[in-house]
């Protein structure tokens, strides 16, 4: 039988613009507020995860061609990076720069060395978390 | 009466309507005979309370402290878009499966997707 799921499909569409903006305020949130990197990358791979729910496998990967494996990776190389980063200062591994700036839209803002790290940990969770659910859920690959 | 008390007794009212639709809900669920029946009970007034009592706690925020919680807003859009269709998506489950309907409604089952 012929399944129609343009109920599903639609719902889809919209309902992912919204967690995928709900995960990217969490992660930017994440410094003075409830949030950071692993709840905003649970909550990408979520979004991602209703999107290979609404539609198959084939076109998600025309319309998402990423190596979810290699994105671990990029993940722990920029995390890795962020603590060397410190130690070219010559301060001890991991040392948290923070200083204040004023940018043109956003008026006065605090840019810190955590948040590349967060971006780490981000892609690191989003990865893993579409990884083991994909691997598990496509038989015939 | 100062503004807070209003906004409790705003805040409250809205609450109360909400958790009275959700126990109306839950007895739906219960005493309704089949899986579409109550289906119909536990999507539609669970949603009404939900959106209810966020509704209740974003005004209360917004009353005492004039803090606009983006965050509700955008949690009550959200239920009341994913709420019907997952509904929908369970009854049609039950449906394509040849789940047992009750006796009154079983005479105006339409035939399309039963056959398969």
């Amino acid at each position: 039988m012929k399944s129609n799921d343009v109920m599903l499909h639609t719902l889809t569409r919209v309902v992912t613009f919204i967690i995928l903006a709900f995960s990217v305020y969490l992660f930017f949130a994440g410094h003075n507020n409830p949030g950071g990197g692993f709840i905003g990358g649970l909550m990408t791979a979520s979004a991602l995860l209703l999107m290979y729910l609404g539609f198959d496998m084939k076109s998600m990967k025309k319309a998402l061609p990423f190596n979810y494996t290699s994105m671990i990776a990029v993940g722990l190389l920029i995390a890795i990076a962020t603590g060397v980063s410190s130690m070219l200062f010559g301060y001890p591994f991991l040392t948290q720069f923070f200083e204040y700036y004023q940018i043109p839209i956003l008026g006065e803002t605090e840019l810190t060395t955590a948040l590349p790290f967060d971006l780490g940990v981000y892609l690191v969770v989003v990865a893993i978390a579409l990884t083991i659910i994909l691997t598990i859920a496509e038989d015939d690959a | 009466m100062n503004a807070s008390v209003i906004s409790e007794v705003i805040a409250g009212v809205f609450i109360l309507i909400g958790t009275l639709f959700i126990l109306f809900s839950s007895f739906g669920i219960i005493r309704l005979p089949d899986v579409y029946t109550r289906s119909h009970a536990a999507t539609k007034s669970t949603t009404l309370g939900v959106l209810c009592t966020l509704l209740g706690a974003f005004l209360y925020f917004w009353i005492t402290d004039g803090y606009i919680s983006i965050r509700l807003l955008l949690g009550i859009f959200f239920v009341f878009l994913t709420a019907p269709v997952a509904g929908h998506l369970i009854c049609r489950a039950a449906y394509v499966t040849n789940v047992e309907i009750v006796r009154d409604t079983a005479k105006q089952r339409p035939k399309a997707e039963r056959e398969h």
